[in-house]
């Protein structure tokens, strides 16, 4: 096994199964825990111009990888007259510079601001500091290696499906700059730690609050009617919690 | 009519002395872990004041309750997709200086300071930080008036005030105040529950208490803002709203809440009524004059047999309905009709309601004398007829409790000095002249319900104040749990330590 291989082979695979496997283990056992840890009540001035650059910034961005993904075509086709691809360039390194721009602030705040530091867990600094990685090396990847919407449809797209399929080609990486290659394993990092830290937030994002009711009302009598008289009988969701198993710490 | 009980709450606001009792017996109870320092589910305001967290009632500011626009009711806070797109940084949010830094002192440095010239001293220490800070704020910083010209002057019920009474009010000889105690209003139509964008927050069905899934919440805080009580607090180690959960724990063994319970000027009374869930959005949705009755339309007569019926029909035993007809809260609110929710205008239907103040007539100062215009027996006349004279001004009252509508006010101080002028005299001159009588008429009262406002007002037992319907959790439990797994656990329902994930 080389080194391609095992990078770009087996880790993404490690990764994909630590995302699932602990993400809903976490959800299911330790739902307590999982949180988006909003630190805004211990200081708001900073973070405004911190996290709305950065979210923003890294939702359009990765909105646009996975669209690179899905309709290749698509993207060589708008890439077919070169403004269009000069613009589709420009504006992807002006996101990711406002995107990193808010992340320094994020960065700065978190670690000069006294409230925040009694409320930062080494876990945040790490995911700061891939967050900083993955971000500068997809930077230099745009810059040095020209032009990335241009290539990534021939190299990226078919090797994220050979992932997808289980059919991996990570040979196809084999032979590209330390950045890019760097830029795609922080991404499967990034994915293996997940849900290890606070990024376990980006997958509770609460669609469902477009659709759901104003109210909620919650009857726990009618519910015990309708449930068997066992003793694991299920509570409908939005009980408080339901479980029958034991504390875990 | 679908008829569902509520466990509803009345303050009776002549009879708070401002002592606190209830907010430390709550602290000591549910918020004294880390993050909640500065959390106070219950705290006592001193009116006019900005209250807690400082102005809570600015609406512009904080975004909360509900605003009817084109004849809908709308969250003052978000729509829905605004609701999402606010995650990342919520505008609407109080930050930790609109409550206060939690400190505590350096109580070690009085044994362990070395030997020198001066006295050593306790140091106040941020209990965030843990080093030591400089106190600008904390819980009751306008306690009893204290820097009336920073806070009570900017309290947002002076609006429609005159600015001669708000001058007087500033005077030291005529100043005059009073306490508001608050806890959660476990609202009918609660906006904490509506803005929570991953719905973690509930009302219970069969009592109506406003709970946060700790499980469920993600923290996105948006129920902080929507509130427009201020009565979510976001915990910043846990990062988990919390709120007021009505003590359900000693509900549901028959107890009442803590804060209640340890009351020491009796002012707290609990009981259950019975309301129709389908006239909540009629209620909620009510002109903004009409909005107290509409609220008291949705109460309903738990004496009735058509209502006794349908609660029966949805599902309430008939200990629950019992205890509906003992309540003491429905004798307040909706048979003598003495009682008001706070700040109807903000639509979300509290269901706490407050028996207003009454305050001492306006008096003149001569040659450092209080000079009343009129001798002593003739001054609770003067006031029952020209309650414009009060000190605490009418307008300042209706804007706390009825909207800014004097005229929903009005009958009910008139009601309370009846009984108290009628009292007086029964107790002080053994008889009842003519001219009580007619004040007593004139307030739309009877010697009869005098005394039952007297007798409830001023000397309920303990189960008169507080009738706990009877929760039956004995055979709850076992629907979720395992009665012996439960049997090992602690606390409110955790299986899991409450502290802050990575």
């Amino acid at each position: 096994m080389n080194w391609n291989i095992l990078l770009f082979q087996v880790f993404p695979y490690i990764a994909l199964a630590l995302l699932v496997i602990v993400s809903i283990q976490r959800m299911r056992n330790k739902p307590f825990g999982v949180s988006s840890l909003s630190s805004q009540l211990l200081e708001r001035n900073l973070l405004y111009f911190g996290s709305i650059p950065f979210h923003w910034g890294v939702l359009i961005i990765l909105l646009a990888h996975l669209l690179a993904l899905l309709i290749p075509q698509g993207l060589l086709w708008w890439n077919s007259v070169p403004i269009r691809l000069f613009v589709l360039e420009v504006t992807g390194l002006v996101l990711a510079l406002w995107t990193l721009g808010g992340l320094g602030v994020l960065f700065y705040r978190r670690l000069s601001n006294r409230r925040i530091l009694a409320v930062t867990r080494p876990t945040d600094v790490i995911v700061l500091l891939l967050l900083v990685v993955g971000i500068v090396s997809g930077i230099l990847t745009s810059v040095l290696y020209r032009y990335g919407s241009f290539w990534f449809p021939s190299v990226m797209t078919p090797y994220l499906w050979s992932i997808i399929t289980l059919q991996p080609r990570p040979e196809l990486l084999a032979d590209l700059p330390f950045w890019i290659q760097l830029h795609v394993f922080n991404a499967w990092l990034m994915l293996a730690i997940l849900p290890f830290t606070r990024l376990i937030h980006i997958i509770t994002v609460p669609i469902g609050y477009l659709w759901r009711p104003w109210q909620l009302v919650v009857w726990i009598k009618k519910n015990r009617r309708q449930a068997a008289p066992s003793s694991v009988a299920k509570a409908e969701p939005g009980l408080p919690e339901s479980r029958t198993s034991r504390g875990t710490d | 009519m679908n008829v569902r009980a509520h466990v509803s709450m009345t303050f009776h606001l002549d009879k708070c002395i401002g002592c606190h009792t209830c907010s430390v017996a709550c602290k000591n109870l549910w918020t004294d872990r880390k993050g909640t320092e500065y959390m106070w589910w219950n705290n006592v305001e001193t009116r006019p004041g900005t209250g807690y967290p400082t102005g809570w009632e600015d609406q512009e500011r904080f975004k909360g309750g509900w605003v009817k626009r084109n004849g809908q009711l709308k969250l003052r806070l978000h729509s829905r997709a605004r609701g999402l797109t606010n995650l990342f940084y919520n505008p609407a949010l109080p930050e930790l200086d609109d409550y206060y830094e939690p400190f505590t002192f350096d109580y070690q440095n009085l044994f362990t300071a070395p030997e020198g010239d001066d006295q050593p001293v306790a140091r106040p220490v941020s209990m965030i930080t843990g080093e030591p800070m400089n106190i600008n704020a904390g819980p009751n910083w306008d306690d009893d008036l204290g820097g009336s010209n920073l806070y009570a002057e900017n309290d947002p019920n002076w609006e429609g005030v005159s600015p001669e009474i708000q001058a007087q009010m500033a005077e030291i000889e005529r100043v005059a105040f009073n306490y508001m105690p608050r806890i959660c209003n476990h609202c009918l139509n609660p906006t904490c529950v509506a803005a929570c964008p991953s719905g973690a927050i509930y009302k219970r069905g069969e009592d109506g208490v406003v709970l946060v899934n700790e499980n469920k919440c993600k923290g996105w805080r948006m129920c902080v803002a929507a509130c427009p009580y201020k009565k979510v607090y976001y915990n910043w180690a846990t990062g988990k709203s919390e709120k007021c959960i009505l003590c359900f724990p000693r509900l549901e063994t028959g107890q009442a809440p803590a804060c209640f319970h340890s009351c020491v000027g009796r002012i707290r009374y609990l009981g259950a009524i019975l309301y129709d869930a389908d006239k909540i959005a009629t209620a909620a949705n009510a002109e903004t004059k009409d909005l107290v009755q509409a609220q008291l339309d949705a109460i309903l007569d738990p004496f009735k047999p058509d209502v006794i019926a349908a609660a029966r029909a949805g599902g309430l035993g008939d200990d629950w309905i019992k205890a509906a007809q003992d309540s003491p809260v429905y004798k307040f609110v909706k048979v003598w009709k003495l009682a008001l929710p706070l700040h109807p205008e903000y639509r979300t239907l509290a269901m706490l309601f407050y028996i207003p103040p009454l305050s001492p007539i306006v008096s003149t100062i001569e040659d450092g004398l209080f000079k009343l215009e009129l001798p002593p027996d003739q001054v609770d006349f003067e006031l029952f007829n020209h309650l414009e004279k009060a000190r605490l001004p009418l307008e300042y009252l209706a804007n706390l409790f009825a909207a800014g509508s004097v005229e929903v006010i009005k009958p009910i101080l008139r009601k309370l000095l009846a009984v108290r002028i009628y009292k007086r005299r029964q107790s002080v001159e053994r008889s009842i002249d003519a001219a009580t009588l007619k004040i007593v008429e004139a307030a739309g009262t009877t010697p009869e319900e005098i005394e039952a406002i007297y007798r409830l007002t001023a000397k309920p037992t303990l189960q008169e104040r507080f009738v706990v319907p009877p929760y039956h959790r004995e055979m709850a439990t076992e629907v979720w749990n395992d009665p012996l797994a439960h049997k090992g656990e602690t606390g409110v329902g955790f299986i899991e330590l409450p502290v802050r994930g990575d």
